[in-house]
């Protein structure tokens, strides 16, 4: 079975008279960079919510059809199980963040499973080598930029060493360099560890060179699934085409590219040169 | 185009700790000026000292003339109106027109003046078939709209967003890009507080980039957003016009002028082809 896998999922929050998720099917496998993108209320978040369970457990509603997460129910398997499978990442790092030091937060969750002081010791100390966190463990972190708390964020999540990371708009608040950095190690732990993420974005300019995977939501429905740059061609006009990708659609028009969609500036520029050097070689 | 506001050597610092470090900037009416930087460059300390809610330490800031240090918020509020980043930092009514009535009550219009406003701003902004529910029934895009919706109700000469596409989704984008069109069509000036480059690179008249307190760069948008080496100053991208000008230029494909956006890159190839064509007749 899939690991994550959802079939005619609908789900409607308790006094609300629409549905949030309306007959939902998707499955997913480890190694994908699953981008899930759409207006706001769409219903990405609630859909997050499903895998670690916060529909239904935590937020009330009516939910019909199946929600599968790792073999396990997502309606009868309790949250703090769930967690150990998916780690949640938020658009504002300080609601998740709220201990004395990053060691400390990285601790936390491990020290929450139970596990004995020695082991929580030993995987604090990979975590912060691996995360290049080890000169900042001592800080607090609201002393960090947003960045560096979104990092610290995932490493902490990530130290509980789930096959899932579902991540909310990871970097809203965070300036284009920083949000790269984000994303770039989001797509370091899908590409090394195989790890499934789902990953909400609008800024497709930034996000878009390391998806898989293309989920477009409207209305609760999934409007769009696959391959990004057939997703992009299907949704361009729901989600926006990135600038590139604009050009590529005008520059077509006259024959002065191929037929590729490009997703970056290397692509697009890849694509004019092809055309360049038929034309006058 | 006329002066609004002057920043002169404008000085200022939390506890001792520098964020503006002389600082001189004009803004005009008329224009779309957005100042970027990455977070900390102290973007906002700025725009805080236009409607007086800082004062400079050194330096003086005139609004119309008038110097900030002789003026109460309130006053220096009616002309220039500033919409925070995040909404619910000036969202408190019980209701979404409360929130518009409001804010014109406080500005001195009479209610039956204030309600035939509230009605028309309301439908500008689509908000109208929210406007008796609450405020945080709203998602957050829409509780933005409805800020920056607020503000516009009563007029003001310059309008101050700062971040207004920080986690919007694309038809928020579209919409927020349409009003700043409008408000400078109609003569007001806009500034955009921002680090999307892209959203930038599409509105944006002129451009100052700031660093640690400092202007490091000024000018027209279209030269300072194709200046790789002034962006990365401020520790921001070029957007993916002008990034993918530069592969072209690197791999020998050398444009006549630099392009920012898509149609301009498209325009710019067509020429440069047409112009080969040429030459081999």
């Amino acid at each position: 079975m899939a690991l994550v896998d959802l079939r005619h999922v609908r789900f409607r929050y308790a006094g609300s008279d629409s549905y949030a998720l309306n007959d939902v099917s998707l499955s997913a496998e480890r190694g994908e960079f699953i981008l899930l993108v759409g207006p706001s209320g769409c219903g990405k978040s609630t859909l997050l919510r499903v895998l670690n369970g916060l529909v239904p457990h935590f937020y009330e509603g009516e939910f019909e059809g199946e929600a599968k997460v790792a073999g396990l129910d997502v309606r009868s398997t309790p949250t703090h199980v769930l967690a150990r499978h998916v780690g949640m990442v938020f658009q504002d790092p300080e609601n998740q963040l709220f201990l004395s030091s990053v060691e400390r937060e990285i601790a936390f969750g491990l020290e929450n499973l139970g596990l004995p002081r020695s082991e929580v010791r030993r995987r604090v100390r990979e975590v912060l080598k691996e995360f290049n966190l080890e000169s900042i463990k001592e800080k607090a972190p609201y002393e960090l930029s947003g960045g560096q708390q979104q990092k610290v964020a995932i490493a902490s999540v990530m130290a509980l060493e789930p096959e899932i990371l579902a991540l909310d708009e990871p970097t809203a608040n965070l300036d284009p360099l920083s949000a790269l950095e984000v994303l770039t190690l989001v797509n370091r732990l899908v590409k090394e560890k195989s790890v499934l993420a789902f990953v909400v974005e609008h800024r497709l300019e930034i996000a878009l060179r390391f998806a898989t995977r293309m989920i477009v939501m409207l209305d609760g429905r999934v409007a769009a699934d696959g391959g990004p740059r057939e997703v992009l061609l299907k949704a361009g006009k729901v989600v926006g085409y990135p600038p590139v990708t604009l050009a590529h659609v005008l520059l077509k028009r006259k024959g002065l590219v191929g037929d590729g969609v490009p997703l970056t500036c290397e692509e697009l520029a890849e694509e004019v040169i092809a055309k360049w050097a038929m034309r006058y070689s | 185009m006329g002066d609004a506001i002057l920043v002169e050597d404008v000085h200022f610092s939390y506890e001792g700790v520098p964020a503006l470090r002389g600082v001189s900037l004009t803004i005009r009416t008329g224009e779309v000026l957005a100042i970027m930087g990455e977070n900390g460059a102290g973007k906002t300390t700025l725009v805080k000292h236009f409607i007086g809610l800082l004062k400079p330490e050194r330096g003086r800031v005139l609004v119309f003339g008038t110097d900030t240090r002789d003026a109460s918020v309130a006053q220096l509020a009616r002309r220039v109106g500033l919409v925070f980043q995040n909404p619910d930092h000036q969202l408190f009514a019980e209701s979404v027109e409360g929130e518009v009535l409001f804010t014109l009550k406080n500005m001195g219009y009479p209610p039956d003046k204030a309600r035939a406003i509230c009605d028309s701003i309301l439908k500008l902004f689509e908000l109208d078939r929210y406007k008796d529910r609450s405020p945080y029934s709203l998602s957050i895009g829409e509780r933005k709209r409805l800020a920056i919706a607020a503000v516009v109700s009563y007029n003001p000469d310059i309008l101050v967003l700062d971040e207004p596409t920080a986690g919007q989704d694309f038809f928020n984008k579209s919409k927020i890009s349409k009003l700043i069109f409008k408000l400078r069509m109609q003569g007001k000036g806009v500034v955009i507080v921002t680090h999307d480059v892209e959203f930038a690179a599409q509105v944006a008249d002129r451009v100052v980039l700031m660093a640690e307190g400092r202007v490091i760069r000024e000018g027209g948008a279209k030269d300072v957003l194709t200046d790789a080496e002034a962006l990365r100053r401020a520790r921001l991208m070029l957007p993916q016009i002008p990034a993918t000008a530069a592969i072209l230029e690197a791999e020998g494909v050398s444009l006549p002028s630099k392009p920012l956006l898509p149609g301009t890159l498209y325009l710019e190839l067509l020429e440069l082809l047409d112009h080969r064509w040429s030459e081999r007749e």
